[in-house]
């Protein structure tokens, strides 16, 4: 590692001193790698350097079928595998021209609203380890572990759940998903009130985080910035009300924004978010249960997935913001050619200009408040 | 234990006293590079809490770290990286494979991918699954112990003291 | 809507589209490949259309498409969706395609702009000028395709390792890949 960053760096500047954090480093999140040029403890320049997590998940799409490829859009952001999931199949039932039935929207629009919760609570939980504040991750963990076992016990897996199918769900709700709900609900608040307390009005906290890494609103634009991190910077844009898809045009729930952009912003604004995912679930379930019980899951699909030729780009508000899939279609029973849009990617390649003249430790604040995922990242 | 404070003396054999101390404090380096270090995390953390048995410590030092548990795919270029480490580590060490991914490849049967990470380091124990449940990590470190248990650290030192005599 | 969009959109452009057309409400115009910097910027700028946001950039390469298409003719048999493919005349098409997605954040509406690249002329101009976004994108695109982006402030292999001898999203490249393997050597 040493050897290549020299390379890649040079030795060109008098007092500069290239520092080399990962792949493998705690703060790197496994497969991140930043080359810094640094003067004393300011960051002059930052070059991250990804790929390390690539898979080859779009090659592979175009060697499975519409339906083989759902499991492997689990692996993408694996924090929330079912907002994936649920993305893809929109995007099929796009190209597809299918009408979803209503019930299956609702489940998973509960669905997709816990894995945001879940996702929102690892970000601010690794973003308190990484600046030094252990215990909210534990708190946050415990609620995630009760929102895996509603996961696991809906389908069977804890973090690669294979939801949906193309054209609907697999299942209904289990029947006592009312009294986990009822159970969980009170918890989450819980939790996110005890973490509000030990961070927010913190002061070692406050002072780790606000103002470090600001982003004004047009540079974040034209980085192409989406979801959170751009909400933070004071841009009200969510695809949940922007361009409502499935029902999302039908619920009562705000879009919290920021005003600096800076690592405080982006961590508040996941904390109201979750509140607001809470929101959302109430109402949906409330609507669930107005509905059959033996209301349509499916669509009419076919066994075999053959789309018609043509191209589309669905997008979806996914945790970390705008997650697309643009599919083209050549008639055959495979995808002609897979494009995931990550929300991420976007966000990180701005990397170097948001950290650039601030301080080291800063760089790793930044780094986890974007919440970069390398599996979609790098795909 | 009451009965054996105060001072006295213990019979053991050195081999085992040696494994007993490697055994009861496996210091792991969670190299988690995808999904299934988020399942590492949960088995690290609150909940499953390796700690219980002695990984109280995760070292994200190579140099100072037992148990290398490799959570997640690797590629190829992070393959000659994951050498590295696993060469930086200090003997003895052990390897836990989590994950169909570092096991053989997983779903990922592609051009950028390692088709399981034998092939660049030696594994002591495979965890399959896609993730394998924090259980299943939790039994892979018990593996582990049981593997330390079985070893005869001092068995190339003892005979070479018997032959230089 | 789209017809509205179409005509505005050709309204901006003029003579500059080559090709427009619409599928499931997602609008597709295509232009010449040298004027594609003018077309965004004239997108972006035209008050009516402010396609102010670049949501992605990728290509798409088309060969295994045209050797579909090529086939069912010399075999006579099973029209079907192939039949659908405008039939090649003359000159093969260009194999590559690259693919802007707009998005204008104050009507909220998508557009796809194409270019077609032929396998001989692998460049594109760069979009940087107009959004810093297309950065890492069109690395991407360069390491997957090897489709060159003259005016790129940095144009290096994003994914792969820099020795990679490939570019692995070309349809002519197996999964599997050839068996390359990446050498660190230290010190
Ligand atoms: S085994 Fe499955 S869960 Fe684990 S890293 Fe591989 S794809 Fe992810």
């Amino acid at each position: 590692m040493v050897n290549e960053c020299v390379v890649n760096a040079g030795h060109s500047t008098g007092d500069y001193v290239t520092i080399n954090i990962g792949p493998s480093h705690p703060a790197m999140h496994g497969t991140l790698r930043v080359i810094a040029q640094t003067d004393g403890e300011t960051v002059v320049k930052a070059d991250p350097e990804i790929g390390y997590l690539h898979r080859g998940v779009e090659k592979l799409g175009e060697h499975l079928t519409y339906h083989q490829f759902i499991p492997i859009t689990d692996r993408l952001n694996y924090c929330s595998a079912i907002a994936n999931n649920v993305s893809y199949e929109m995007a099929v039932e796009k190209l597809m021209g299918l009408e979803v039935p209503e019930k299956a929207q609702l489940i998973r629009v509960i669905m997709t609203e816990l894995a945001r919760i879940a996702d929102h609570q690892v970000l601010v939980g690794i973003l308190g380890v990484d600046l030094g504040a252990f215990t909210p991750f534990f708190y946050l963990i415990i609620q995630r572990e009760e929102i895996y076992e509603i996961f696991e016990w809906y389908n069977g897996a804890r973090l690669t759940n294979t939801f949906g199918r193309i054209g609907g769900v697999e299942a209904d709700l289990p029947d006592d998903f009312d009294a986990r709900w009822r159970e969980l609900r009170p918890n989450l608040f819980k939790a996110i009130d005890e973490t509000d307390k030990l961070l927010t009005h913190n002061r070692i906290w406050m002072d780790r985080t606000i103002g470090v890494t600001a982003f004004s609103p047009e540079d974040a634009l034209a980085w192409g910035f989406t979801g959170p991190c751009l909400r933070a910077c004071g841009v009200k844009r969510d695809l949940r009300k922007d361009e409502p898809y499935g029902l999302y045009d039908r619920f009562t729930f705000d879009v919290p924004i920021g005003k600096n952009g800076d690592v405080f912003d982006r961590y508040m604004i996941r904390m109201k978010e979750m509140e607001e995912s809470i929101k959302i679930i109430d109402q949906a379930y409330a609507m669930y249960q107005e509905m059959a019980p033996d209301a349509p899951l499916m669509a009419k699909v076919p066994k075999v997935i053959k789309p018609p030729v043509g191209e589309v780009y669905h997008a979806t508000e996914a945790p970390n913001g705008e997650l697309g899939f643009f599919i083209k279609s050549d008639g055959s029973d495979k995808p002609y050619r897979i494009k995931i849009r990550p929300p991420c990617y976007m966000v990180y390649q701005a990397f170097p200009e948001l950290v650039k003249g601030e301080m080291i430790a800063d760089l790793i604040a930044c780094l986890s408040s974007l919440n970069v995922i390398a599996g979609e990242l790098d795909r | 234990m009451e009965a054996y404070t105060g001072s006295g003396w213990l019979l053991t054999r050195l081999e085992q006293l040696v494994n007993w101390g490697r055994k009861r404090s496996p210091w792991p380096l969670p190299y988690g590079t995808a999904c299934c270090g988020i399942e590492m995390m949960c088995a690290l953390a609150s909940g499953y809490d390796m700690a219980r048995f002695g990984a109280e410590r995760p070292s994200f030092s190579p140099r100072q770290a037992d148990v290398l548990i490799e959570a997640g795919t690797i590629t190829k270029k992070m393959t000659p990286i994951l050498r590295r480490i696993y060469d930086q580590m200090a003997e003895p060490k052990w390897v836990i494979a989590m994950g169909a991914c570092a096991c053989s490849g997983g779903v990922f049967r592609t051009y950028s991918t390692l088709q399981g990470i034998d092939h660049v380091i030696p594994v002591d124990v495979y965890v399959p699954g896609c993730p394998p449940r924090p259980e299943g990590l939790l039994f892979a470190l018990l593996k582990i112990m049981d593997k330390i248990d079985m070893e005869h650290p001092l068995r190339g030192e003892i005979s070479s003291l018997v032959e230089g005599k | 809507m789209t017809m509205d969009l179409l005509k505005g959109v050709s309204n901006c452009l003029g003579p500059l589209v080559v090709a427009s057309g619409e599928f499931r409400g997602d609008v597709t115009v295509e232009v010449p490949k040298a004027r594609i910097a003018e077309v965004l910027a004239r997108l972006r700028d035209d008050p009516n259309l402010a396609y102010d946001f670049l949501v992605d950039l990728f290509g798409v390469d088309n060969l295994d498409l045209y050797e579909k298409a090529a086939k069912p003719k010399k075999k006579t048999e099973g029209e079907g969706d192939a039949a659908e493919e405008p039939k090649p005349a003359g000159p093969p098409p260009p194999r590559f395609e690259v693919i802007y997605l707009l998005l204008s954040l104050s009507t909220n509406r998508r557009l796809h702009v194409k270019v077609r690249v032929p396998e001989d002329d692998l460049s594109v101009p760069s979009v940087t000028g107009l959004w810093k976004a297309a950065t890492w994108p069109e690395r991407e695109v360069y390491d997957m395709f090897g489709i060159r982006f003259p005016g790129h402030p940095d144009l290096r292999r994003l994914l792969m390792w820099d020795e990679f001898p490939a570019h692995p999203l070309r349809k002519d490249y197996p999964l599997e890949g050839r068996g390359e393997e990446r050498i660190l050597r230290y010190e």
